[in-house]
C-alpha cells in the first residue's frame, strides 16, 4: 500500500539523512522502525507525510504519488496519513475534545473549524474513539491537565479521527514509564488490528518492537540494514544496525550515558538478547 | 583568572589581565571625553542667565500653581472622556492591525521571507515614531480632534503590540503546529489550532498593557491638536492659568495611577 | 456541575458538542457583553468627524506619503544637522546622568535594602516621573531653564530616573538572597555587600536597560522639541506645518535610522555582557 523508492533526503547543511530507502508496506502491517538515534528515523516518517521534504526518490501511497503534491492535494493525502507524536503534541490550551476533533480538520471548511462546529458524524466518531481509548469523561478537561498516558491516549484518538489508511508513530513511548509505554503499544496494536490500518512505528526499544510488530527494519546512518520478521533478530543483526562498539564493552561503557551499575534498560539491546 | 608571579617567587592575584585593564581604561577615557563633548554642546546652547534664575522660576511657577482651583475640575470630565476613548479605540484599533502583521513578521508563520521584511518595516517605522509626531501628522491630514488621536495611538500601537506578539509567536512549541499540520489543516485552520491557542495569554497581557502606556500618552496628545484633556492643558499654560495647570496635573496623575493599577490587576489575573 | 457534565458527555455520545464557554456564570457574560456594546456605541458617539476635512485632508495625506518616495534632505540641511546634533547629544547626557541618580534611588526604593522612610520618598519620585509624560515635564523644565536642549536634557534624564529606577529596585528586591548572606556572613559592611554581592547580580540588566532607555530616550527627543526643549522635533514641526513633507520624510527617515542602528548596537551589546 505505501511504498518508498529510492528515497534520499540531503539538509541544506549538507547532511545527508536518508540515502536509498526502499519499503514497501502491505496493508494491515505494522513495522518498527530501530536503530540509533540520528540514523533518521523520524526523517524517515517525517518524508512520508512531508512534514520533511524528501530530496529525491518517490512514495506512493496506494495509487498517489505524494512526493509532488501541493495545496489541497497534500492536504487531502495527510488526512488519510494519522501521526502520533513523541512529546504527544498536544494543544495544551485547548480542551481533550477540541484536541481530538482537530484529527478532522483536513475535513472541514475554515469557519466551521473556527467556530467549533463541527459535523454530527465527527462529533459522535470522537466521542466514541475517546471511550475507546478510556478518556470520554475527560471531555472538557484542558490538553495539559493530563498524565503523559493519558495525553499519549488523547494523541492516538486524534490521529484515528483522521480516518487514515497509515499511521505514522514517531517515539510513541519515549516519554512514558515502562508500563504505560506496553499499554500504549497494545493499544496502537489493537486499533491497527481492528481498522486494518499500517503502521511506522519508530521505536528505540527493541525489546518493544519485538514484541507487538510484525516486522521490524533497522536503519543505520539513513540506510536499510536489516528487513525481517522480529525473530530473525540476533545480535549480529543488532551489530549491524547499532554499530560494533556498543556491544563489545557492554559493561563497561554503558550507552546513551547511564551511570555504570544502573539497572539495566530494555533499551540496551545486547541486554535484551542475551537474556531471551 | 590572572595569576602573575612577583620578583620574590610569590604569586600575585590581579582581578583583570593588564590588556584588559588597559582596554577598560581606554573604554572609560572615551566614553568620559564624548559625555564631555556632548555637555560642552548643550552648554553651548544654552542661556546660562537663564538656567541660573531656574530655582527662582521654579518656586515661583509653584506659587502661582498653588493652591489649585478646584472649580475647573467640573469641566474637565468631558476631555478627560475623550482622552479614555482615545486610549481605548486606539488600542483596539491598533491591536486590530497588529494581529496580521505580527503573523507575518514571525520568522515560523510568514508566508514568505519578502512579506516579512515588509511587515518587520511597518513595525519599526511605527515604533521608532513617537504618537506625538503621529498626532502632528494626523491633525494636518484629518484636521484637529479626537479622530487624529485615535489614529495616532493605533498607528504607534502597531509597532509596540507587533514586535511582541511576533517575538511570542516565534517562542511557541513548534510540536503541536506540526501536529495540526499533519492532519491536513489549512494554512488558517494551523494558525487557529496550533499558534493561536499558545500565544493567547501572551497577547492579552500585552494589550492590557499598552492600553496603559496609551492612557499615559492621550493625555498629551491634545498638545499638537489631537484632542483630549491636552487641549485644556495647552490653553490653561498659554493664558498662564496655572491655578487650572495643576487641577490637569493632578487628574492625569489620578488617571494614569488608575489605570496602572487596573492594568496590573488584569496582567496578574491572566497568569 | 457533575450533573451538568453528564448532560455534556450524552449529549457528545449523539453527536451535539460546543466548546465549553469561558465564562461561565451566564449573568456575568451577558453583563460584560453588554457594557461592552453599550461603551463602545457612547465613545464611538462621541466621536466627531468632519468628514469634509477628512475628505480635504485626505489629499495631503496621499502627498505626504508620496514624499517618502521623494525625501528632501538637503534645502534644510543647516536645521535638520543642528536639530540631530542636539537631539543626539541630549540623549547620551541624559541617559548617563539619568543612570547614574537611577542607582541610587534604585537602592532606596527596594524594600530589602532601604529603610521605610527613603523607601517611601524614592517610590514617591519614581510615581511622579513614571505618571507624567515627557512632555508635560519639558513644559515645566522649559519654563524654570528657558528655551534650548538644557531643559530637554534634564527632562529625559527625570523620565530616566523613574523608568530605570524602577526596574532596579525590582531586580534588586528579587536577587538571590543566598549570595547577600553568604558575603553578609564574611563580616562586610553595607558598602561591601553593595559591592560583592548586589553590583554583580544586577550589572548585567542594568547595562541591558541603560541601552534600551538610550533608544527611548533618542525617539523621545525627537518630540520634546515641539515645546522648545531643544533637537530634532523642532525642526520637524516647523516642516509641518509648512507642508514641507519632503523635508518631515527625511527627518522621520533618519529617526527610523538611528533607531534601528541603536536596537542593532544594543542587542550587541546585550549579548557582550550576558
Amino acid at each position: 500500500m505505501l511504498t518508498l523508492a529510492g528515497v534520499g533526503k540531503r539538509y541544506p547543511t549538507g547532511d545527508r539523512a536518508l540515502s536509498d530507502i526502499e519499503l514497501t508496506l502491505p496493508k494491515g502491517q505494522v513495522l518498527a522502525l530501530i536503530g540509533p538515534s540520528g540514523a533518521g528515523k523520524s526523517t524517515l516518517i517525517r518524508c512520508v507525510n512531508r512534514l520533511v521534504e524528501p530530496t529525491q526518490g518517490s512514495i506512493r501511497l496506494g495509487d498517489h504519488e505524494l512526493t509532488t503534491l501541493s495545496g489541497a492535494g497534500l492536504r487531502r493525502a495527510r488526512r488519510s496519513m494519522g501521526m502520533i507524536f513523541q512529546e504527544y503534541a498536544l494543544v495544551d490550551r485547548l480542551t481533550v475534545m477540541e484536541n481530538v476533533l482537530s484529527g478532522r480538520l483536513g475535513y472541514v471548511g475554515f469557519w466551521r473549524s473556527f467556530l467549533r462546529r463541527y459535523p454530527t458524524d465527527a462529533v459522535r466518531e470522537a466521542f466514541r474513539l475517546l471511550e475507546r481509548v478510556g478518556l470520554a469523561h475527560a471531555i472538557d478537561k484542558r490538553a495539559d491537565a493530563l498524565s503523559g498516558g493519558q495525553r499519549q491516549r488523547v494523541g492516538i484518538a486524534r490521529a484515528l479521527l483522521q480516518s487514515p489508511r497509515l499511521l505514522l508513530v514517531d517515539e510513541p513511548t519515549a516519554s512514558l514509564d515502562p508500563k504505560t509505554s506496553r499499554q500504549i503499544m497494545r493499544l496502537i496494536r489493537e486499533l491497527c488490528a481492528e481498522r486494518e490500518l499500517a503502521a511506522i512505528i519508530n521505536i528505540h526499544d527493541v525489546a518493544l518492537a519485538q514484541q507487538f510488530a510484525d516486522r521490524i527494519v533497522g536503519l543505520n546512518a539513513g540506510r536499510i540494514v536489516f528487513d525481517g520478521a522480529p525473530g530473525e533478530l540476533t545480535a549480529e543483526t543488532l551489530t549491524t544496525i547499532y554499530g560494533e562498539e556498543e556491544w563489545d564493552t557492554r559493561d563497561g561503557e554503558p550507552e546513551e550515558h547511564e551511570a555504570p551499575g544502573a539497572a539495566p534498560r530494555a533499551e540496551s539491546p545486547t541486554l535484551r538478547v542475551a537474556t531471551s | 583568572m590572572p595569576v602573575s608571579t612577583s620578583i620574590d617567587g610569590l604569586p600575585l592575584w590581579q582581578r583583570r589581565t593588564s590588556r584588559a585593564q588597559w582596554l577598560r581604561f581606554g573604554g572609560w577615557l572615551a566614553g568620559t571625553c564624548l559625555f564631555l563633548l556632548c555637555w560642552k554642546v548643550i552648554s553651548d546652547n544654552t542661556m546660562w542667565v537663564f538656567a541660573l534664575d531656574a530655582g527662582r522660576q521654579g518656586s515661583d511657577l509653584i506659587s502661582r500653581m498653588l493652591p489649585p482651583r478646584w472649580e475647573y475640575a467640573s469641566n474637565l470630565w468631558q476631555p478627560m472622556w475623550d482622552t479614555l476613548n482615545i486610549a481605548t479605540l486606539g488600542t483596539a484599533l491598533g491591536i486590530l492591525m497588529a494581529f496580521p502583521v505580527a503573523f507575518l513578521a514571525a520568522r515560523n508563520t510568514t508566508p514568505h521571507p519578502l512579506v516579512r521584511s515588509l511587515a518587520l518595516t511597518v513595525i519599526v517605522s511605527s515604533r521608532s515614531i513617537n504618537s506625538l509626531i503621529w498626532a502632528m501628522l494626523l491633525v494636518t491630514i484629518v484636521g484637529p480632534g479626537v479622530l487624529a488621536g485615535i489614529i495616532a495611538i493605533a498607528l504607534r500601537s502597531i509597532g509596540f503590540v507587533g514586535k511582541l506578539l511576533y517575538e511570542a509567536i516565534e517562542e511557541i512549541h513548534p510540536t503541536p503546529v506540526e501536529a495540526i499540520s499533519a492532519t491536513g489543516a489549512s494554512r488558517l485552520q494551523v494558525m487557529n489550532y496550533g499558534v493561536l491557542p499558545q500565544i493567547l495569554p501572551a497577547f492579552a497581557g500585552i494589550s492590557v498593557y499598552r492600553w496603559d502606556i496609551n492612557i499615559r500618552e492621550s493625555t498629551v496628545l491634545g498638545l499638537v491638536g489631537a484632542g483630549g484633556i491636552g487641549l485644556a492643558l495647552n490653553a490653561s499654560i498659554n493664558s498662564l492659568a496655572w491655578s487650572q495647570v495643576s487641577v490637569i496635573f493632578a487628574m492625569i496623575f489620578a488617571t494614569v495611577l488608575i489605570s496602572e493599577w487596573i492594568s496590573a490587576r488584569v496582567r496578574h489575573a491572566m497568569i | 456541575m457533575r450533573a451538568d457534565n453528564q448532560a455534556r458527555l450524552s449529549a457528545a455520545r449523539r453527536g451535539q458538542w460546543r466548546k465549553p464557554v469561558f465564562i461561565e456564570r451566564q449573568w456575568l457574560r451577558v453583563a460584560l457583553g453588554v457594557g461592552a456594546l453599550a461603551y463602545l456605541a457612547l465613545a464611538l458617539g462621541s466621536v466627531e468627524v468632519n468628514w469634509a476635512r477628512v475628505a480635504e485632508g485626505a489629499g495631503r495625506g496621499l502627498n505626504f506619503l508620496a514624499a517618502f518616495t521623494h525625501p528632501d534632505f538637503v534645502s534644510r540641511q543647516g536645521d535638520i544637522l543642528a536639530g540631530l546634533l542636539e537631539s543626539l547629544t541630549m540623549t547620551l547626557t541624559s541617559t548617563v546622568i539619568g543612570v547614574l541618580l537611577a542607582i541610587p534611588v534604585g537602592l532606596g526604593a527596594a524594600r530589602n535594602v532601604a529603610p521605610l522612610p527613603v523607601y517611601a520618598l524614592c517610590r514617591a519620585i519614581i510615581a511622579v516621573s513614571r505618571t507624567f509624560q515627557e512632555i508635560i515635564i519639558a513644559i515645566l523644565f522649559v519654563v524654570m531653564f528657558g528655551f534650548g536642549p538644557l531643559a530637554g536634557m534634564l527632562t529625559l534624564a527625570f523620565a530616566t530616573v523613574g523608568f530605570m529606577a524602577k526596574l532596579l529596585a525590582e531586580d534588586i528586591e528579587d536577587l538571590d538572597a543566598r549570595q547577600v548572606e553568604a558575603v553578609r556572613a564574611t563580616g562586610a559592611g553595607w558598602w561591601q555587600v553593595m559591592n560583592h554581592a548586589v553590583q554583580p547580580q544586577v550589572m548585567p540588566r542594568l547595562i541591558g536597560l541603560s541601552m534600551y532607555r538610550l533608544d527611548i530616550n533618542f525617539r523621545e527627543s525627537s518630540v520634546i522639541g515641539i515645546v522648545g526643549a531643544g533637537g530634532i522635533g523642532a525642526t520637524l514641526n516647523t516642516s509641518l506645518s509648512r507642508y514641507e513633507y519632503s523635508t518631515s520624510a527625511a527627518i522621520l527617515l533618519i529617526i527610523i535610522a538611528i533607531v534601528l542602528a541603536s536596537e542593532y548596537a544594543s542587542s550587541h551589546v546585550r549579548r557582550f555582557t550576558q
